[in-house]
């Protein structure tokens, strides 16, 4: 069994590392990842946010509502955890009156 | 050849830690064995992310007046997204691996299998 | 570890200088490194280290349960209300530049800062909740 497993590893890193034939170099300027919207995010941070952290304008400013939606995410996991671990006998127990 | 292989040196370790990873999380049996796997795996492709915003020469992305050239923000942006989801799925899984136990008494794979026949 | 009393001496020292940095995080997110998440653990942390000392009840009288529930959806609720702030000021959802309140570089400084401290209280509170429900079950 755990022969099955070594070659099922071994032959997912293998077409892994046929995926990066054809990709840049380590710290490549030319690469296609650093030309679309990244250089406006450089040149226009300050006179449309007045923010010196690119990467604060960016996560506040620019892309704003993913931030919510992440802070949401982070909410819920601490609402599952509360709900899946909390025993009932905590907390102020009400009196029922007839 | 030479070139080829030292020119994308953080390829070939993404890759190792991504298959270390792989490995812990189909082949061990302990629960929690699987959900470390599952971290290390996760940590493989923050690491693949960040390398590709870097650019040779280039300093922080803060503003700085002796900069000639800055690193690509955008990466470093959708990576924290990631890492606070990453923590998030962890604790989920570990408080459901407390309430299995609480459940069935173990938490190896195969003896929970067998105890649901 | 309650009994070693270099550690309790060196932890009650510690914490008010961890929280201060945890806030100096969260206010200068904009001309450093730093941001909401990033403080919001720093917070988080200061507080785990003195449960972690001192046990559960201790940390419970510091840090009640009621707060501490509170303080978890408070976060999200800022964000929010800094978002509708703007939609009522007369712009879209988030747009800080419309704010009254001086030059459009302030009003934009302004709405990032309520919206760090926002996700930075999430942020703590959901760090302590985690930690104290797991470390509950081995009583």
């Amino acid at each position: 069994m755990k022969s099955l497993y070594i070659g099922l590893v071994l032959i997912t890193g293998l077409a892994l590392a046929y995926g990066t034939l054809d990709m840049p170099n380590f710290g490549d300027p030319n690469a296609p990842a650093n030309h679309h919207v990244a250089p406006r995010y450089i040149e226009k941070t300050h006179e449309e946010t007045g923010v010196e952290n690119m990467v604060t304008s960016v996560l506040a400013s620019y892309r704003g509502f993913d931030t919510f939606g992440e802070t949401t995410v982070i909410f819920t996991a601490g609402i599952c955890v509360i709900f899946l671990l909390r025993e009932s006998g905590t907390g102020k127990k009400k009196k029922r009156t007839k | 050849m030479i070139e080829f292989i030292l020119a994308k040196y953080n390829y070939w370790i993404y890759i190792t830690l991504m298959m270390i990873g792989f490995y812990a999380m189909i082949a061990k049996q302990n629960l929690i064995k699987k959900i470390i796997g599952m971290n290390i795996f996760q940590t493989a492709v923050f690491l693949f992310y960040i390398s590709i915003a870097k650019v040779k020469g280039g300093t922080a992305p803060i503003e700085w007046e002796k900069a000639v050239r800055y690193d690509n923000p955008l990466p470093h942006v959708l990576i924290l997204t990631a890492i606070v989801v990453s923590v998030s799925t962890t604790a989920v899984a570990l408080a459901l691996i407390i309430k299995i136990y609480k459940a069935y008494g173990t938490i190896e794979e195969d003896k929970i299998l067998e105890m649901n026949k | 570890m309650k009994d070693n009393i270099i550690i309790q001496i060196i932890t009650r020292l510690l914490v008010p200088f961890i929280q201060v940095f945890g806030f100096y995080v969260i206010m200068h997110g904009e001309s450093g490194p730093g941001g909401g998440f990033q403080g919001g653990v720093i917070l988080g942390a200061s507080i785990i280290l003195y449960v972690i000392v001192f046990g559960i009840d201790e940390g419970r009288k510091l840090v009640s349960e009621k707060i501490n529930d509170i303080c978890n959806s408070t976060g999200v609720l800022i964000y929010g209300g800094v978002g509708i702030l703007c939609m009522i000021a007369g712009g879209k959802f988030l747009e800080y530049n419309i704010l009254p309140l001086g030059s459009a570089h302030f009003a934009s400084h302004m709405g990032m800062l309520g919206i760090e401290i926002g996700v930075g209280m999430t942020v703590a509170a959901v760090m302590v909740t985690l930690f104290i429900e797991t470390a509950r079950q081995g009583k």
